[in-house]
């Protein structure tokens, strides 16, 4: 079909553009900046506050831009009297009923109605009234909601409702106590939040924010009795450059190495390691399952925010998962027990920080069953954000910082470790170790095209051995759902599936840097940081788990072999119902 | 099985010959029928306890000529319960329990009326009858004409009246483009609110492409004071069900919602028989008339907010989500009722629709002005003498309105400012008293036709205070959605309140005013696009009180209990001392047999002094 275009005249230049495009996106085809609050592109497109009216001519009434469709012949006023007249009476509006704690705020200098209040040049607020004083809900160990802060544009809304389609905050109230809330205001703790932190990475402001643990990792630190010990999840250094202003997808991970050491902690290990223990144990259960005819097909289980999931969605269905913990538990249980023992350091001085791009990850190191010999697997959980924020504390200058290595021998990973962090990544890192295994031996293969890319659903049949595995990769919840239901009533022949909560994956976590609405409609965020880590796969001297030789020696010195009875004392993990409500 | 058009016509007939004494003075017949309000305001007053001991009396009293028949509203609200005895058109006002066995014994047994039931003018006249009633004298009635002379649980009544008989002409003989432009030349506006060409918006339906189309009745009414649609919906709910077929039948729909608020309990129970009757004689259902068409509605009740009288957010409450406007366009004519092409109108632009298709266009376009045709229902409420419904043409003035209809303004006080279109409209001041009542002319002097509220203050009422009390009721139904309605609308009462509280400055009156504009034209919807009217037509008409109220902390009403300085007055005050003993605050000096004063500054506005002071010198 040919595209009809459109033509249509903003602020005096002529815009030609396909139909169906918006009068503000018309506009940035133009370099035309007209501010946005609520917008967020595919997300959240309800045209509710109002900053960016726009005149059309003939038309009554200011026009929204960010949905009302460009029609042929338009005749469009972004900016006159007034409009920043009305404009500045809304920010002014919204302004008046927002906390300002802008010093103590986490988004002061990444927030986007600030940003708003700089480009307006508000000096003063006219309309100040009252605002209403909410309590802040952090009983969740991953979220604080603090609608004290929350400017209604319902991002947050959309990335929940709509992206994951979880739902678990809508509006609630009318009018003036209009508030973003669960279902009978209850706890994010205690309803059917996944904890996988869209909204976070939604949110203009501060309302939606990750549980902050820095200030308790830096009593560790500085607390001689105890041994720190870090580690990194893949998609972090895929992503933490951009908190110091360096390019989308920056890969920095000898500058972050550098900045944990000088930040003090005792060793910096890379969760890489942790993860091709995951592919070890995972791969070994997949072979298991296929040979002994174990309960098909097997999901993965790296992520913290889908298990809740299925746990509060598919209770009948968890047999399904695969009992491997994820990689940074597998991690720090590695370093509690064979790590501390070998290098004589006693394991309940272990402190194990795990840097995530994850909130849910916070909740899954506190889930009571993450826990072996009475220690904890891991002792705290901070985000890629706590991180950047970490190393500005420490008066790191973090673009100027000198790559390091990881602490041997705990850094030594493979390139199938890397890409863990994307949608697919865990699917191809495991069909490499598989395939292997069921072949019995080195097929060469490594790169599985099939399940990379965007897609939120991505079906694939890997021959392997002779037999075609099927195998189906989804990330984001709404197509984990899907997934689900298709399983559930039996319309499904997949062997393996991977699920990742967060849409793209790991690099779009609800732990990374948060990018303004304007940068996401302009910028594919998930695409630059996937390719920082297929880049690292494709330069990785070993691409295959089971290749890994730190991997080897500790199965050879200590867990014996994938599945046997220590490696699943240490490596693995049980799941149960979980009660979608506690009221 | 349905009824056959023949069937209905026959039902018709013998019917019509039955209940000619309802509509004619002069019917040759020894019955008669007592028509007792069921309207919510008469049964609020126990109407449906006086029927049931008229029909007692009957009974016990073994009189055969009588019936007793429980219609819709009458009109006259404010003198309910009341009572009409056909064909001889005796009007009863205000009837208790108690009058019952006189009017038994005397009226219907001895031919006597009770004259102390019957109303009086102005000039104090014992009137009879209903015609004669000044009340009645002006209007028209088009959309209520059935309402007070049937049984609206009895389809047969309804049938008796030319019922069904538009829906048989629309199915048998006119093409679908031939009833909208019947509707279309007619000139019928929507009597919702905004005005907008019934005719055209049913054309957009019709032309909107679709495989599945809506007609949905907003009977939504949420107006505070304002009960036109409930009156025709529990007084003639088949001419609604009737018109909504003809324009499912006009547009291409199959089925229909009415949306109507919970609160309408009386109103909701008669739709619902209405509809099962409908259905039972095929009038609802498959292939009605044996004709092709087919079409059933159902009805969808509302929790009761205000918003949900808005089109998109009345869409969105029939789906069972948030009721919460939707952006236009796109327009529900091709995005409507579950996505697909839906046509909405209210309650009392499905009432004209029988009439203008028995009646014609000419006829319905001959009545009204230049720009709105036919007649408008007005709430008719506040500081008058004759509250209740009434049907005027268009172009009827408001002086003829609140004087002659209403029987002017009561305790002897001067006429104000009329409200009209609820919360959304104006306040209009005396100088456009006689304003022809238009769509044009009232949006003309800042406000609007509305849903056809029709408040009349008099010169107690503060105007600041009313534009308060207005931003009050928007702000608690504002749905939340849009950030100049969630905040703006808050933000205008916080200055509103200041204001009436005594503590307003001069610049808050531009504040206001900013405000208040910038809210009108950036507001998602209706709803607070129009919030912000009985700011700015107060402001227009009554800028001195305002200023009144900023600059020298003075209202004059004296509604604004924060500013309101109570005086002795030194004419009167005969130094009796008893206010300076009730004071609780120790306000008032003076000596016994001088002239007493209050000192403002500790004076707490307690108003005890005012009740004790024998001589009312204090005010």
């Amino acid at each position: 079909m040919i595209e009809k275009s459109i033509n249509l005249i903003i602020d005096n230049i002529n815009v030609c553009v396909p139909e169906g495009t918006t009068i503000l996106e018309a506009a940035r085809k133009a370099n035309i900046d007209i501010p946005t609050l609520c917008f967020l592109k595919e997300i959240n497109e309800i045209g509710d506050c109002r900053m960016c009216i726009v005149e059309v001519e003939g038309r009554r009434g200011f026009a929204t831009s960010c949905i009302t469709k460009a029609e042929e012949g338009m005749v469009v006023h972004t900016n006159s009297s007034a409009i920043i007249q009305a404009r500045r009476t809304i920010l002014d509006l919204i302004i008046s009923n927002h906390h300002m704690e802008c010093l103590t705020c986490v988004r002061d200098g990444n927030c986007e109605l600030q940003d708003l209040a700089k480009k307006f040049n508000m000096k003063e607020i006219m309309f100040d009234g009252e605002k209403i004083d909410y309590e802040i809900d952090d009983k969740s160990p991953s979220i604080v909601k603090d609608l004290n802060k929350c400017v209604l544009c319902r991002r947050c809304v959309g990335a929940c409702k709509k992206v994951q389609e979880i739902g678990a905050i809508d509006s609630m109230n009318r009018g003036f106590e209009s508030c973003v809330s669960t279902a009978n205001g209850l706890s994010l703790n205690d309803v059917d939040c996944t904890f996988c932190g869209q909204c976070i990475e939604a949110c203009p402001v501060g309302a939606l924010r990750e549980k902050d643990n820095t200030e308790e990792v830096w009593a560790k630190i500085r607390d001689d009795e105890v041994y720190t010990v870090v580690q990194t999840a893949p998609a972090v250094r895929a992503a933490l450059g951009e908190e110091f202003g360096m390019p989308i997808g920056t890969d920095v991970e000898g500058k972050m190495v550098s900045a944990l050491r000088a930040i003090g902690f005792n060793k910096v290990f890379d969760t890489n390691t942790g993860a091709d223990f995951t592919i070890m144990e995972e791969a070994n259960e997949f072979i298991e399952r296929i040979q002994n005819g174990g309960v098909m097909p097997m999901m993965t289980s790296c992520c913290p925010a889908w298990i809740r999931f299925a746990e509060k969605n598919f209770p009948d269905q968890l047999d399904h998962l695969s009992s491997c913990k994820s990689p940074h538990e597998m991690f720090g249980a590695v370093i509690k027990s064979y790590y501390a023992q070998k290098f004589n350091i006693p394991a309940e001085k272990v402190f194990v920080v795990s840097v995530m791009p994850c909130v849910a990850k916070k909740y899954e190191a506190v889930r009571p069953e993450m826990e072996n010999d009475g220690l904890r697997n891991v002792d705290a959980v901070i985000t890629t954000r706590e991180l950047a924020r970490m190393i500005k504390q420490a008066n790191i200058d973090f673009v100027e910082i000198e790559d390091s290595k990881f602490d041997d021998p705990m850094g030594e990973a493979t390139g199938a470790a890397a890409i863990f962090g994307t949608t697919g990544g865990v699917m191809e890192a495991a069909l490499r170790t598989a395939a292997d295994a069921l072949e019995g031996r080195d097929i060469g293969e490594v790169n599985y095209e099939a399940v990379r890319g965007e897609a939120g659903i991505k079906r694939a049949t890997v021959n392997i051995a002779g037999r075609a595995i099927r195998v189906v990769v989804a990330s984001g919840l709404k197509n984990a759902r899907k997934i689900m239901n298709e399983i559930k009533d039996g319309k499904a022949d997949y062997d393996f599936v991977e699920i990742m909560a967060c849409p793209g994956g790991c690099v779009m976590g609800g732990g990374q840097p948060i990018k303004s609405s304007k940068i996401r409609s302009k910028v594919d965020v998930r695409k630059q940081r996937a390719n920082s880590l297929y880049s690292i796969d494709a330069k990785s001297a070993i691409r295959k788990s089971h290749k890994n030789p730190v991997v080897q020696e500790i199965y050879n010195e200590f867990f014996e072999k994938p599945g046997a009875e220590k490696a699943h004392k240490y490596l693995h993990t049980e799941y149960s119902k979980q009660n979608k409500y506690f009221m | 099985m349905g009824k056959t058009i023949t069937e209905i016509e026959e039902i018709r007939k013998y019917k019509r010959a039955e209940l000619d004494l309802r509509v004619n003075t002069a019917a040759n017949t020894r019955e008669k029928h007592i028509l007792v309000c069921q309207g919510t305001g008469c049964t609020s007053s126990k109407s449906p306890k006086i029927a049931e001991k008229l029909e007692k009396m009957i009974r016990e009293k073994n009189i055969d000529n009588v019936r007793i028949v429980k219609t819709g509203c009458f009109g006259l609200c404010s003198k309910g319960p009341i009572i009409i005895i056909r064909p001889e058109d005796t009007f009863y006002s205000l009837v208790t329990l108690d009058d019952v066995e006189e009017i038994i014994e005397s009226h219907i047994i001895n031919g006597k009326v009770v004259e102390r039931l019957l109303c009086k003018d102005i000039s104090g006249t014992v009137v009879n009858k209903l015609d004669e009633l000044p009340f009645y004298k002006k209007q028209m009635r088009i959309a209520l004409k059935n309402c007070g002379v049937i049984n609206p649980e009895d389809i047969d009544e309804y049938i008796a009246f030319d019922g069904f008989k538009a829906l048989e002409n629309v199915l048998t003989s006119m093409s679908q483009d031939e009833v909208i432009d019947e509707i279309s030349k007619s000139g019928l506006r929507g009597r919702g609110g905004a005005g907008f060409p019934t005719g055209k918006k049913w054309a957009f339906v019709k032309m909107a492409q679709g495989d599945q189309k809506y007609v949905v009745c907003n009977a939504d009414e949420g107006d505070p004071g304002a009960f036109m649609d409930r009156s025709i919906l529990e007084g003639d709910p088949h001419s609604l069900l009737e018109a909504m077929a003809i324009a499912a039948y006009s547009v291409g729909a199959n089925k229909g919602y009415i949306y109507v608020r919970a609160e309408y309990p009386i109103a909701v129970q008669r739709l619902k028989i209405a509809i099962e009757q409908e259905r039972e004689y095929g009038i609802l259902g498959e292939n009605i008339f044996g004709t092709n068409f087919s079409f059933d509605i159902e009805i969808r009740l509302g929790a009761g907010a205000f918003v949900c009288g808005e089109e998109t957010a009345l869409l969105e409450s029939v789906e069972g989500k948030r009721g919460q406007p939707r952006t236009k366009p796109p327009f529900p004519a091709n995005v409507g009722l579950f996505q697909k092409p839906t046509l909405i109108n209210n309650v009392e632009t499905y009432a004209n629709i029988t009439r203008i298709i028995l009646n014609g266009a000419d006829w319905y376009s001959s009545i009204g002005t230049e720009t709105s045709k036919g007649t408008k229902v007005f709430a008719l409420g506040g500081n008058v003498n004759n509250v209740g419904l009434v049907e005027v043409p268009m172009g009827t003035t408001l002086r003829e309105i609140i004087y002659d209809i209403g029987g002017g303004i009561p305790n002897k006080r001067e006429f104000k400012a009329a409200q009209t279109g609820g919360p959304s409209g104006g306040c209009i001041p005396k100088e456009h008293l006689d304003t022809k009542i238009d769509y044009e002319s009232l949006a003309q002097i800042g406000s609007m036709m509305g849903s056809g509220g029709l408040i009349v203050m008099d010169d107690t009422k503060c105007m600041v205070n009313i534009a308060r009390f207005y931003l009050d009721f928007t702000v608690s139904e504002s749905c939340g959605k849009c950030t100049p309605c969630r905040i703006g609308t808050k933000r205008l009462l916080e200055i509103l309140q200041k204001i009436c509280d005594g503590k307003g400055v001069p610049e808050d009156l531009e504040k206001l005013e900013k405000l208040a504009n910038d809210v009108k034209k950036s507001a998602v919807c209706g709803l607070g696009q129009t919030a912000p009217n009985p700011v700015l037509s107060t402001m227009k008409y009554f800028r001195d009180e305002y200023k009144a109220h900023v600059v020298e902390h003075n209202c004059e009403a004296k509604e604004c209990k924060a500013m309101a300085k109570i005086m002795i007055d030194p004419e009167k005050c005969k130094g009796c001392d008893l206010c300076k003993k009730v004071c609780p605050v120790n306000a008032i000096s003076g000596e016994i047999k001088e002239i007493h004063t209050i000192d403002q500054n500790k004076c707490i506005k307690c108003r005890s002094c005012m009740a004790k002071c024998p001589f009312k010198a204090i005010g």
